[in-house]
């Protein structure tokens, strides 16, 4: 018999025994540029939403009829509703009611960061379970697809002010009013994505090993959707946070009470021309922030899945 | 300054660079030899050896990342390392062509055949489009196209492979160049194709007085077209000669295990008791793809049609057949990846091909599959171990034992059990394929499947891969169905031969009669396509 000797070839042969080092995604990831830059700015906004208390705002819903439209910088008075009267620096100054804009907008940071990750965090979570249903159980496909093609023909606005409408508004309303749109996106990508993983080798000698659907479809496939969908995570997040600012400024957000970026731009604009800085100032945080979940967003995309930009 | 003696190509003292992140510090380091006019060199190594950056580095394509560190490439005595862009743009394809391994993706989609000739026509000579019109027939006659007038207005995805190949050489070669570099030309191909494409360039290459570089990692076809032979090894030259010298007295010990790593054609002829138990049978297995449209069936295709064939135990069945034949469609039905369409498969005298798939679990732990692809049979994101053990966790061993078991295996595999916590990433294709096959002994299966299991392995390694399949079959007294495109594979582990072609089974019997005396028609022709069939390898 031609038996060959095993080891012979082992000490000569291209391959040897030691086994490759190689850096893994995640020392990657550290090292790219955009994931620093964007988790930075990103860190900093975090860091003013959590401390808003304490720099030296006051309660954002206060009023006072006594200092409307100032102008940036101008100190003045305001009386709490304990009937105390403060001093206080109006750093970007006051809108047509008295309120602080400054104080606004830095509360405003910690609505829009978390209508940002809990409506991309609800999107993914259904999107995800309605993706591998579709990609793995076949009979599912047909319905569940056609569900989200409906989803996606209704235009995303139109949801939110029927939601609204029948609702009231409120942050929940808000953030399932963003989420709805993005749902069957996010089970499209998942979809495709399950649809190529499940002819993988390793997916079909699972199944040969005897491993039952489930753990199939939670062990082996839903692994190797992650990166992609970290990914798609953080530009929902950045959408979610545009949208919630364009709803609040049409009036279809959150209650004008409540800081919001939107909210503040809505009021400034009844006298955008007198003190223009009421719309600008929370313009350019909301731009900052979106610019820089993108920019975060596209660091991770370079870096854990390069084929994920053709993909979407 | 061509005189005859003057090389059409000599490469001097090429160093080509690698990145600082590179596993080693050249990609091809102090690389020296010539091309004759009218001489076929084959450039042989394995997947890493450098031999594609060889020849990138002629044509002027290497990416900026890998750049020439030092040494000249003189093409008919002028160094192409150093021309400016424009002069190499014009010495491509006239005086210098190249083919390339996967015709598809090096022809574009959306021309037609004749436009792509004539684009190359256009460029490099002042001809008249009807005196175009006419060298592009001229030159799909003489690569032997079918019907050429009818080429010239067809897209490439109309064409076979093979075809598309003989596009590429038409392009190639329409400016007669001196040189032609053939990078794997015929690796994608089918081995009947592959015969006859290296028949069509070694015929060329004769009628033109063209120096050929060839490019490739299988013996067989070195010994079929080439005259001198150039063995590379991660980088480096160990070996130039002869043909005859360094196939059959290799010095170096490199080629010298390379060339003792190429299985013989020669059936190996070990007996197999007649009476050991059958372990599997298939009967009339059928699996048909229709491809049904809303109302009506509009065609259906007979992947496997009538497949009769029996294991016993402790014997290898190989299926062997070109790409198409059905014979990946049997073995996937066998391990009921897919549903068989008429047919029975027995198991131990049980029908399995009706089952459900719940009903499938006490069949599945007897029989395993290895697959082709080691680096897209393990889940990138689990460790090896896991990987090891999810069989016996599933029929509910217990994870201690488990991973006693799964050390077990890879010390059987000759693997450090070390490593099992490491993810797939960081081993090598070969020790990948060990862990595919350590992972379907952990289910301890009666029948082991191996569907081209060895296929994309570097010769050595296959050798390697081979020797441990062998050794696993004979100690666990396994039956093994192993399927197979390559003959010399075949003739090496099987005992039992099927020949498959188009769905069928046109021969099936003792490998020894099926190897030293085929019968049917295909199954000649399929041996007769073998590259290097009369070669004699390493006579020392």
């Amino acid at each position: 018999m031609a038996a060959v000797d095993a080891d012979k070839y082992a000490a000569l042969s291209v391959e040897s025994a030691d086994v490759r080092p190689q850096e893994t995604a995640w020392q990657r990831v550290r090292r790219n540029l955009s994931v620093r830059i964007g988790g930075a700015v990103l860190v900093l906004l975090l860091a003013i939403a959590a401390l808003a208390p304490w720099l030296g705002t006051v309660d954002p819903t206060m009023f006072d009829a006594g200092s409307r439209d100032l102008a940036p910088g101008v100190r003045g008075e305001m009386l709490t509703l304990e009937g105390e009267v403060i001093q206080h620096k109006f750093h970007f100054g006051s809108d047509s009611l008295g309120r602080d804009i400054y104080s606004r907008v830095i509360y405003g940071t910690r609505v829009s960061l978390f209508v940002g990750v809990v409506a991309a965090l609800v999107s993914l979570l259904i999107g995800v379970f309605c993706g591998l249903t579709a990609g793995y159980l076949r009979w599912v496909d047909g319905i569940l697809m056609r569900v989200m093609d409906g989803i996606m023909a209704i235009p995303a606005i139109l949801i939110a002010i029927a939601l609204v409408a029948m609702w009231r508004a409120s942050l929940v309303t808000v953030i399932i009013a963003i989420a709805i749109p993005e749902i069957p996106r996010v089970a499209r990508l998942v979809r495709s994505l399950v649809l190529t993983i499940r002819e993988e080798p390793y997916v079909e000698a699972a199944i040969s090993l005897g491993t039952p659907t489930w753990k199939i479809m939670l062990g082996h496939i839903l692994p190797n959707t992650i990166a992609p969908l970290v990914v798609m995570g953080t530009f929902i997040a950045a959408s979610a946070i545009l949208i919630e600012a364009i709803l609040s400024f049409l009036g279809v957000g959150l209650p004008p009470d409540i800081p919001t970026w939107g909210n503040i731009m809505a009021e400034g604009r009844i006298a955008f021309v007198q003190f223009p800085h009421n719309i600008f100032i929370p313009g350019i945080f909301l731009t900052i922030t979106v610019l820089a979940v993108n920019i975060l967003g596209d660091g991770l995309r370079d870096t854990l899945d390069p084929k994920m930009a053709k993909r979407i | 300054m061509s005189d005859a003696d003057t090389p059409v190509l000599e490469v001097r003292n090429l160093t080509v660079a690698l990145p600082q992140d590179g596993d080693r510090r050249n990609a091809v380091s102090g690389v020296s030899f010539t091309v004759k006019r009218g001489e076929i060199v084959c450039l042989v190594g394995e997947s890493g050896s450098g031999k594609s950056v060889i020849a990138q580095a002629i044509m002027g394509l290497l990416p900026k990342t890998l750049p020439v560190a030092s040494g000249e490439v003189l093409l008919e005595g002028e160094d192409v390392t150093k021309v400016p862009t424009e002069r190499l743009r014009q010495l491509r394809c006239a005086s210098m062509s190249m083919i390339f391994q996967e015709p598809m993706t090096a022809l574009n989609p959306v021309m037609t055949c004749g436009e792509q000739i004539d684009e190359v026509l256009r460029e490099h000579t002042a001809l008249s489009p009807a005196e175009r019109r006419a060298k592009t027939i001229d030159i799909f006659t003489e690569v032997a196209l079918p019907d050429p007038e009818r080429i010239v207005g067809s897209y490439p995805h109309q064409l076979s492979g093979g075809q598309r190949q003989r596009i590429m050489i038409a392009m190639a070669l329409v400016l007669e160049p001196a040189l032609l570099i053939a990078d794997e030309p015929t690796t994608a191909l089918d081995v009947t194709t592959q015969a006859q494409i290296l028949e069509l360039v070694r015929d060329l290459q004769r009628r033109h007085g063209m120096g050929v570089l060839f490019i490739t990692h299988d013996f067989g076809v070195v010994a079929d077209i080439a005259h001198r032979v150039a063995v590379l090894r991660l980088g480096t030259l160990v070996e130039m000669g002869d043909k005859n010298t360094v196939l059959k007295n290799p010095q170096h010990e490199y080629t010298i295990m390379l060339i003792g790593a190429v299985p013989t054609l020669k059936p190996h002829g070990r007996a197999v008791p007649a009476d050991a138990p059958l372990v599997l049978e298939t009967r009339q297995l059928a699996k048909t793809y229709s491809d049904r449209g809303w109302f009506s069936r509009r065609g259906e295709v007979h992947a496997a049609d009538d497949v009769t064939l029996e294991i016993r135990r402790g014997q290898t069945l190989g299926i062997v057949g070109e790409s198409g034949s059905g014979k990946s469609t049997v073995a996937r039905c066998i391990v009921r990846l897919i549903d068989p369409t008429r047919g029975e498969i027995r198991i131990h005298g049980e029908d399995i091909a009706r089952k459900p798939m719940r009903a499938l679990r006490e069949v599945r732990r007897k029989v395993q599959i290895v697959f082709q692809d080691p680096y897209r049979s393990l889940n990138p994101r689990r460790t090896v171990g896991e990987a090891i053990i999810e069989g016996p966790l599933n029929y509910g061993l217990p994870r201690a034992e488990a991973l006693e078991r799964a050390r077990k295996l890879m010390e059987l595999v000759r693997m450090d059990p070390a490593v099992l916590e490491r993810y797939p990433h960081q081993f090598s294709g070969g020790q990948r394929q060990r862990i595919c096959i350590a992972r379907a002994l952990a289910m301890e299966p009666e029948l082991l499947v191996a569907d081209e299991a060895v296929s994309a392995l570097d010769v050595s390694v296959q050798a390697q891969v081979l020797a441990l399949l062998e050794e696993i079959r004979e100690r666990f007294n396994l039956a093994m169905l192993f399927i197979t495109h390559d003959l010399r594979v075949a003739a090496q582990v099987c005992d039992r031969v099927a020949v498959m072609s188009k769905g069928k089974v046109v021969e099936y019997g003792e490998a020894n009669e099926v190897f030293l005396r085929p019968s049917h028609e295909y199954t000649k022709a399929l041996f007769a396509a073998a590259p290097g069939r009369d070669f004699v390898f390493g006579a020392g």
